[in-house]
C-alpha cells in the first residue's frame, strides 16, 4: 500500500535536511506505529507523505498502491486514500465542522465516481459516525478546532478519518492529550474502523496506546531515519530502555553513509 | 430563478464582462465646461430648475480641490479630456422590449440580465443603465399598481419634479465633495423609486450599471424616497468592459427614510479591476448616503464589493429620527493591485438611536485594502449605540490591510464599542483543508466565506449562494 524508498526531504528553500533516507514499506490491513524521540522527524514524514507544500523531497520516492504520489497535490493525496490526523490540528474559524466534513466527503466520493449525500443522508451518516467516536453532536455546528481543547481536536481527528474513510492512516500522536477513558473509547473506534482493506500508521510516545491498538510492526525512528523495526515486544523495550541505546545505530548508519 | 442566474453568469469566470458592445454614440464634446452641462440639460429636455441646479453644482465644482485624504495612489482622472455624456444613439425612450438596440439587448443577455419579462418568474424589476442612459424599467405596471414609482431618473425629473425638487441634494448636497459636486453638474442618469405610506414594496427591484464607451464616465444619480411605515429593498450590480486606460465611475446614491420607513440597499460590486500590473481598471468614486428622517425609520447598507481598481466609497447614515437604525455591512476583497479605502460614517442626531458596522475586508495579492469609518454622536443624541466590528483578513504577504475608525462624541449618555481583528490565512489552514481532499482554492474560498459569513447573509438571499461563489472567482489562485 505505502512505500517508502530512501525518501530525503528537506524544508523548503532553507537546506535543512529532515528526513535522511527513510525506507519503509505498509501493506494492506496492516497496523504500523513509529516511536522516536523529540525532533527524530516523525511528523515530518507523515507531512511529507501527505504532501505538505513547506517540505521538499529532493531524493528517493512515495509510493502508494505501487505509484509515486510524488507530483500529487495534497488534496489530491486525500482522493487517492491518504489520511493524516494532525499532532496540531490545525484551528479554521467560521468554517463549522459539519461545512468542511460535507465538502471533504462530497469532493472525495466525486473523485472516486461515487455518489455525492444529500444532505439528509449526509446528516444520519455523520452522527453514526459521531457515536462511534462518542463526540457530542454540538460540534458540528461549530469552527474546526476553534477553541477545542486539546483532547477534543485529537478526537475531532478520528471523527474526520471515520467520516472520510481513507485508505492509508497517518494518526501522528493522537494519544497524546486524550484522557483514560478518551484513548479507550478513539482506540476502540480506531480498530473498528480497521479491516483488511486499510492501513494504520499510528505516530506515538507511549508503549500503552499499543495496548488497545496492536501492531503488526514498530519503528524506531531517530535522526530522519528507521534505524530498528521489530513486533510490538520492541515497544515494551523502548518504554524500559528509552532511545540511548540506538542512538549509536542511528549515527554509525550516519557515517556509512 | 433569473435572479440567480443573472448573478451566475454576471459573476462567470476570472472576467468575463470583459467585451465591449457595438453601438452607435451620440457623443458629446469631450470636457466640461458651462456649455456642456448645458448640452446635457438641453439633450434631456429637462426642466429650467434642473438645469440650474447641474450649473449651480459645476460651479462649486470647479472652486473645489480633488480630494486626496484616502489610502490609495493612483493617477488622477483628466477631466478635460473625459467624455461627460455619452447615450447609445438609438434614442431609449421606449415602449417595449422589441423597441431596444438588439446589440444592447444581447450585451444585457450576455450578463444574464432578465430584461425579457416572460423570463421573470422571480419578480425582480430591473433598471438597466448603459453607459449613461437608462434603457427600460421591467415590472413598472405591477409596481404601479402598489403606487411604487420605479423609473429613471429622467423620467422622475419629468414626471415627478416635485418629488425629484424636495429631495434630490437633500441628503447629499451639491458641495458636499468634489466627486458628488461633479455628479451633480453632469450626472446623465441612474434610478429613481418612491414607495408610497403603508407600502411594502411588492419584489426587489434592481439595477445594473454598465459602462460601455471606453472614455466616458458613468455618473448615476439615484433617488430611493420611503414615505411613511413603508418598505423597499433595492440591488445594484455593476460591470465594465475592460479597457487599459482607467474609467471613471462617481455615482451619488440618496435614500430617504420616513417615520417608521426601512429601505435596505444592497451592492454588489463587480466592476473590471484591472490586470496583474495595475493597468486599466474602473475607479469608483461614489457617494452614497441615507438620511433617517423620520422616527424608528432604518436604512441598512449591505455592499458586497469586489472589483475597480480604486474604490472610493463611504455609504453613510444619517441618523436623526429618534429611535432610527442605520446599519453597514460590507464585504470589501481587493486583489491583485486593487485599492480599496471604504467604509461608512454613522452620524447620530435623534435619540436612541443605533447603528451597527460590520466590515470585512480580504486582501490578496499586491493590493491594498482600507477600512475608515467615523461614528459621530451629537450634543441632542440621548442614549445613542453604536457597535462596530471591523476584522481584516489577509492572503499572502504582499498586501496590506488598514483600519482607521474615528469616534466622536458630544454626549455622554452615548455607548460606542468598537472590536477590530486582523488575521492572515495561513499555510497551515490550507494544508490542513487540503488534507481533507478540498482544493487550495476551495479551501481559501471556504475560510473567506466563513469570515464574510455574517455580512453575506445580510444580503437578499437569492444572492448570497451567488455572492459566496463571486468572492471563491476573485481569490482563485492568490495563495503559492
Ligand atoms: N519548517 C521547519 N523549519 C525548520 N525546522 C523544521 C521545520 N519542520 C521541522 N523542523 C525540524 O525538524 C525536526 C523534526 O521535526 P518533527 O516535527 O518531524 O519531529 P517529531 O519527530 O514529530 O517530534 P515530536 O515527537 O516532538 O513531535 C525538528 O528538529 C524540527 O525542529
Ligand atoms: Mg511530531
Amino acid at each position: 500500500m505505502l512505500e517508502l524508498k530512501d525518501l530525503h526531504a528537506e524544508v523548503e528553500g532553507e537546506g535543512i535536511e529532515i528526513l535522511k533516507g527513510v525506507n519503509l514499506t505498509v501493506t494492506k490491513g496492516e497496523i504500523h506505529a513509529i516511536m522516536g524521540p523529540n525532533g527524530s522527524g516523525k511528523s515530518t514524514l507523515a507531512k511529507v507523505v501527505a504532501g505538505h507544500p513547506e517540505y521538499e523531497v529532493t531524493k528517493g520516492d512515495i509510493l502508494f498502491n505501487g505509484e509515486s504520489i510524488l507530483e500529487l497535490d495534497p488534496d489530491e493525496r486525500a482522493h487517492a486514500g491518504v489520511f493524516l490526523a494532525f499532532q496540531y490540528p490545525v484551528e479554521v474559524p467560521g468554517v463549522t465542522n459539519s461545512t468542511l466534513l460535507r465538502e471533504s466527503y462530497n469532493t472525495i466520493a466525486a473523485s472516486r465516481g461515487r455518489e455525492e449525500m444529500d444532505p439528509l443522508e449526509f446528516d444520519d451518516y455523520i452522527r453514526e459516525k459521531l457515536e462511534l467516536v462518542e463526540m457530542n453532536p454540538d460540534f458540528l455546528g461549530r469552527s474546526v478546532n476553534a477553541g477545542f481543547s486539546g483532547g477534543e481536536k485529537k478526537r475531532n481527528e478520528i471523527f474526520q478519518m471515520a467520516v472520510l474513510q481513507p485508505t492509508l492512516s497517518l494518526l501522528d500522536e493522537t494519544d497524546s492529550g486524550l484522557d483514560i477513558d478518551a484513548l479507550k473509547i478513539v482506540s476502540e473506534g480506531i480498530n473498528k474502523l480497521h479491516g483488511e482493506d486499510d492501513a494504520v500508521v499510528l505516530i506515538t510516545h507511549y508503549q500503552r496506546l499499543l495496548n488497545y491498538i496492536i501492531p503488526d510492526k514498530v519503528h524506531v525512528m531517530i535522526g530522519g531515519r528507521i534505524v530498528k523495526t521489530g513486533g510490538k515486544e520492541l515497544a515494551f523495550e523502548l518504554e524500559e530502555r528509552g532511545y540511548d541505546w540506538l542512538e549509536s545505530l542511528a549515527t554509525v548508519n550516519g557515517e556509512a553513509k | 430563478m433569473s435572479e440567480t442566474k443573472a448573478l451566475e453568469s454576471m459573476i462567470g469566470e476570472d472576467y468575463k464582462y470583459g467585451f465591449t458592445t457595438d453601438v452607435e454614440y451620440e457623443d458629446f464634446p469631450k470636457g466640461i465646461s458651462e456649455d456642456v452641462v448645458r448640452m446635457i440639460s438641453a439633450k434631456k429636455n429637462e426642466p429650467e430648475w434642473m438645469t440650474e441646479f447641474r450649473l449651480k453644482a459645476y460651479r462649486a465644482w470647479t472652486e473645489m480641490e480633488e480630494p486626496s485624504w484616502f489610502n490609495a495612489t493612483y493617477k488622477k482622472p483628466k477631466f478635460d479630456t473625459l467624455q461627460y455624456y455619452s447615450a447609445p444613439k438609438n434614442k431609449p425612450k421606449l415602449d417595449s422590449l422589441d423597441d431596444v438596440d438588439p446589440n444592447i439587448r444581447e450585451t444585457y443577455e450576455k450578463l444574464g440580465i432578465p430584461l425579457d419579462e416572460q423570463k421573470m418568474l422571480s419578480g425582480v424589476a430591473v433598471d438597466a443603465v448603459f453607459d449613461s442612459v437608462s434603457i427600460f424599467t421591467t415590472f413598472k405596471e405591477k409596481l404601479a399598481e402598489a403606487g411604487v414609482i420605479f423609473c429613471s431618473i429622467s423620467e422622475a425629473i419629468k414626471n415627478h419634479p416635485d418629488l425629484v425638487k424636495k429631495y434630490m441634494g437633500s441628503v447629499v448636497p451639491i458641495r458636499d465633495n468634489f466627486y458628488a459636486a461633479l455628479n451633480s453638474a453632469v450626472f446623465s442618469d441612474g434610478s429613481f423609486c418612491y414607495v408610497p405610506k403603508d407600502t411594502i414594496c411588492p419584489m426587489e427591484l434592481s439595477t445594473y450599471f454598465r459602462i460601455n464607451n471606453m472614455n466616458s464616465g458613468q455618473f448615476e444619480r439615484t433617488l430611493i424616497i420611503a414615505e411613511e411605515n413603508s418598505h423597499v429593498s433595492y440591488l445594484e450590480g455593476c460591470t465594465a468592459p475592460m479597457y487599459d486606460e482607467n474609467q471613471l465611475h462617481a455615482a451619488v446614491v440618496e435614500l430617504i427614510a420616513l417615520d417608521d420607513a426601512e429601505i435596505k440597499y444592497s451592492t454588489i460590486q463587480n466592476w473590471y479591476a484591472g490586470d496583474e500590473d495595475g493597468k486599466g481598471g474602473i475607479y469608483n468614486f461614489v457617494t452614497k448616503r441615507g438620511a433617517c428622517r423620520g422616527k424608528n425609520s432604518k436604512i441598512s447598507w449591505t455592499q458586497l464589493e469586489t472589483g475597480s481598481a480604486v474604490t472610493l466609497k463611504y455609504p453613510s447614515v444619517i441618523l436623526q429620527g429618534d429611535n432610527s437604525v442605520g446599519e453597514f455591512f460590507s464585504v470589501a476583497v481587493t486583489n491583485k493591485r486593487q485599492q480599496a479605502d471604504t467604509g461608512t460614517k454613522m452620524i447620530h442626531i435623534g435619540k436612541n438611536t443605533k447603528s451597527t458596522i460590520i466590515s470585512k475586508g480580504i486582501s490578496a495579492g499586491n493590493s491594498n485594502n482600507s477600512y475608515r469609518g467615523e461614528v459621530k454622536i451629537s450634543k441632542k443624541a440621548e442614549n445613542a449605540r453604536n457597535y462596530s466590528q471591523c476584522d481584516s483578513m489577509l492572503i499572502g504577504q504582499t498586501c496590506g490591510a488598514h483600519t482607521f475608525p474615528y469616534i466622536e462624541s458630544a454626549n455622554p449618555t452615548g455607548k460606542i464599542e468598537h472590536e477590530a481583528t486582523t488575521s492572515r490565512v495561513g499555510e497551515d489552514q490550507i494544508f490542513y483543508l487540503q488534507q481533507r481532499g478540498i482544493s487550495e482554492d476551495d479551501a481559501i474560498s471556504l475560510i473567506v466565506n466563513g469570515f464574510c459569513k455574517e455580512v453575506l447573509k445580510e444580503l437578499p438571499m437569492e444572492f448570497a449562494v451567488e455572492a459566496n461563489k463571486l468572492l471563491g472567482i476573485k481569490l482563485e489562485g492568490s495563495v503559492g
